[in-house]
């Protein structure tokens, strides 16, 4: 596997499957994720990327195999405990809580800490990330417009202080012009260090902005590699960037 | 919001025509029943009066007044359990039946402390202390038989179909029920008399208030402006919020759903107890089955304020509560109903019926899209 920056794996998988029932999801899938690197897993229905998802949160438990965070195994502990250890979510769709106000859901995301000062200037980078969130932060969050609400939804997220997000489909459900805010948005996340792991059907948005990334098919890593190069790969080219995807 | 509006297109089918029958009867009778009312008030001796209910009075402001006296100190109680009703529906989307009984276990812990500190004479000489204590007692027990309620019984049917847990919340109840009549015994208990002093009227603008009931009024409003800074102010609150609308991001804020879920019972069977001790304030004495005529209209109360909507809760209590108190006098008397203050419970049901029929969602009720309702 490679190694971007000669470090030890932030996050990783080690031969884990999975299984719902009787139904093997992940087949050995090997992961791993260096710190503040911007990496991407590309599949299409059904090719278990939301159980990879679920399984690097702790909502699903891996029937064989470890999930390693900083070298600690994690297989089985509570999302609560990941969370805390710098890992969180960008979920699908974004998901913010719609009943509470901006502001209510961005202290959310720093649920489980306690660190006031830490906090307040975690806001504070918020804001200047997204100005527009700001000028918002009493309004009820389910009035906010889809590229606003997509701002709350990584704002939240960076409020847990996050050394790995995870992002869930981020382009999906956004207008074409909103995906490219959006991407350029991941891209300032990733330049303020934070390393992401970024699940997307849009294999030419992905590749275009990440370092490396893997594809995933029924459950397996059929390819594993740099960016320009699954871009420049046929096979890949054939399935996810055929010319209707431009 | 009527039903012209809603089916644009489609033609009116048979049970919309019914509907629209049982609106427009409802709505008659509330205004030919005020009419009559008016006239009435107007001069007892005049002929529709007369023809309708011979021998009629004026109602008098004394009288009026004590009506809506009562009528709000038991709706704020109505109130106080509706909450409990609707905060877990707003976290776990059933309706638990059994909160009837937390109230019940509240009103019966009150009067077993109360009691016991008239035997030890607390109850006379330091009656504020006493009621504290009667108060914390009631509150802590509530508590724990909510909590305890959670844990047994609805805990490990999490997941499954609401019907079920529905249906156990009916049969926890009985259970409850039961086990008050083996302890203590069937039959209704009393509490000790309460000081002299309660019973004297105090003024207030152009009411003059019992002292009990405003006791009632107080210690509601009070409870009800806890918990509203609880929920809306504190981290706690936030939680239950969060827990309430998105339990799987909730979760992956790091937020304890099971935990969450456990505190919002405690925190409507603390309601509850606070309710049961005001109601043994109100009406001296407590029976097994005091939980379930108070448990029902309370919950109709969440209904009519919109269920999941805290402050919905409260106002749909006090609704309640007013309507059954007067609208006998003011709508059903005047047109000479035998019986019209026997007919307080068929009113709050009425009321119920009657918010369902015009405003589906209830007063503050928020129209729930089909994605929220899965």
């Amino acid at each position: 596997m490679s190694n971007a920056n000669g470090a030890t794996p932030l996050l990783e998988f080690r031969g884990v499957n999975t299984h719902y029932g009787a139904v093997h999801i992940l087949k050995d899938v090997d992961l791993a994720i260096y710190p503040g690197e911007l990496v991407c897993l590309l599949g299409g229905n059904a090719s278990g990327k939301s159980t990879t998802l679920k399984t690097l949160l702790g909502m699903v438990t891996p029937t064989t195999g470890d999930v390693i965070l900083d070298g600690e195994r994690v297989n089985g502990k509570p999302t609560s405990y990941l969370v805390e250890r710098g890992v969180t979510m960008v979920p699908e769709n974004r998901r913010l809580f719609k009943r509470l106000t901006v502001k209510e859901n961005l202290e959310l995301g720093a649920y489980l800490r306690s660190d006031r000062d830490g906090i307040q200037s975690d806001l504070e980078r918020v804001y200047s990330m997204f100005p527009r969130v700001k000028e918002r932060l009493n309004q009820k969050s389910g009035t906010l417009s889809g590229g606003e609400q997509q701002m709350v939804a990584m704002g939240r997220a960076l409020m847990s202080n996050p050394r790995v997000l995870l992002m869930d489909e981020p382009s999906m459900g956004l207008a074409p012009a909103l995906v490219q805010t959006n991407f350029e948005l991941i891209q300032q996340i990733h330049e303020e260090g934070v390393a992401i792991f970024m699940v997307e059907q849009n294999a030419n948005m992905a590749l275009s902005i990440a370092d490396r990334g893997w594809v995933l098919q029924t459950g397996r890593v059929v390819l594993d590699d740099s960016a320009e190069a699954l871009l420049a790969n046929p096979e890949l080219r054939a399935s996810y960037l055929g010319d209707g995807n431009r | 919001m009527t039903s012209a509006m809603r089916h644009k297109a489609a033609p009116r089918t048979g049970v919309d025509w019914f509907l629209f029958f049982l609106r427009g009867l409802l709505l008659g009778l509330v205004t030919v029943g005020l009419g009559a009312f008016v006239l009435q008030q107007i001069d007892p001796a005049n002929p529709v009066t007369e023809w309708l209910n011979p021998g009629a009075s004026r109602l008098s402001w004394d009288a009026a007044q004590g009506l809506i006296v009562s009528g709000l100190s038991q709706g704020a109680m109505y109130g106080l359990i509706a909450l409990g009703y609707s905060m877990v529906y707003g976290v776990l989307g059933f309706i638990n039946f059994a909160h009837g009984e937390v109230f019940m276990v509240g009103a019966m812990t009150g009067m077993i402390t109360a009691n016991k500190l008239d035997h030890g004479g607390l109850w006379e000489s330091n009656f504020v202390l006493a009621i504290l204590i009667a108060v914390a007692v009631s509150v802590v027990c509530s508590t724990l038989t909510a909590v305890v309620m959670e844990r047994v019984a609805y805990r490990p049917l999490r997941g499954a179909p609401r019907l079920i847990p529905l249906i156990t919340s009916i049969g926890v109840s009985f259970f409850i029920q039961n086990t008050s009549a083996v302890l203590l015994g069937p039959g209704a208990k009393n509490y000790p008399r309460l000081p002299e002093g309660l019973s004297d009227r105090i003024g207030i603008g152009p009411l003059e208030i019992e002292g009990k009931k405003l006791l009632v009024l107080v210690v509601a409003a009070a409870s009800m402006s806890a918990l509203w800074y609880l929920v809306e102010r504190t981290k706690t609150g936030k939680a239950m919020r969060a827990v309430a609308e998105d339990k799987e991001i909730a979760s992956l804020m790091g937020i304890d759903v099971d935990r969450t879920i456990v505190t919002t019972f405690a925190v409507g069977g603390a309601m509850a107890g606070v309710a049961g001790i005001l109601w043994g304030i109100l009406f001296g004495s407590v029976t097994e089955f005091t939980g379930f005529l108070p448990g029902i209209k309370a919950f109709s109360a969440a209904v009519v304020g919109g269920i999941g909507n805290l402050g919905g809760a409260m106002a749909g209590g006090l609704t309640l509560g007013s309507s059954e108190s007067l609208a006998p006098q003011l709508i059903l008397e005047p047109l000479g109903v035998t019986g019209h203050t026997q007919l307080k419970d068929a009113v709050a049901f009425l009321v119920l019926i009657f918010v369902l029929l015009v405003r589906p969602t209830g007063l503050f009720g928020e129209r729930l899209s089909s994605e929220d309702r899965t």
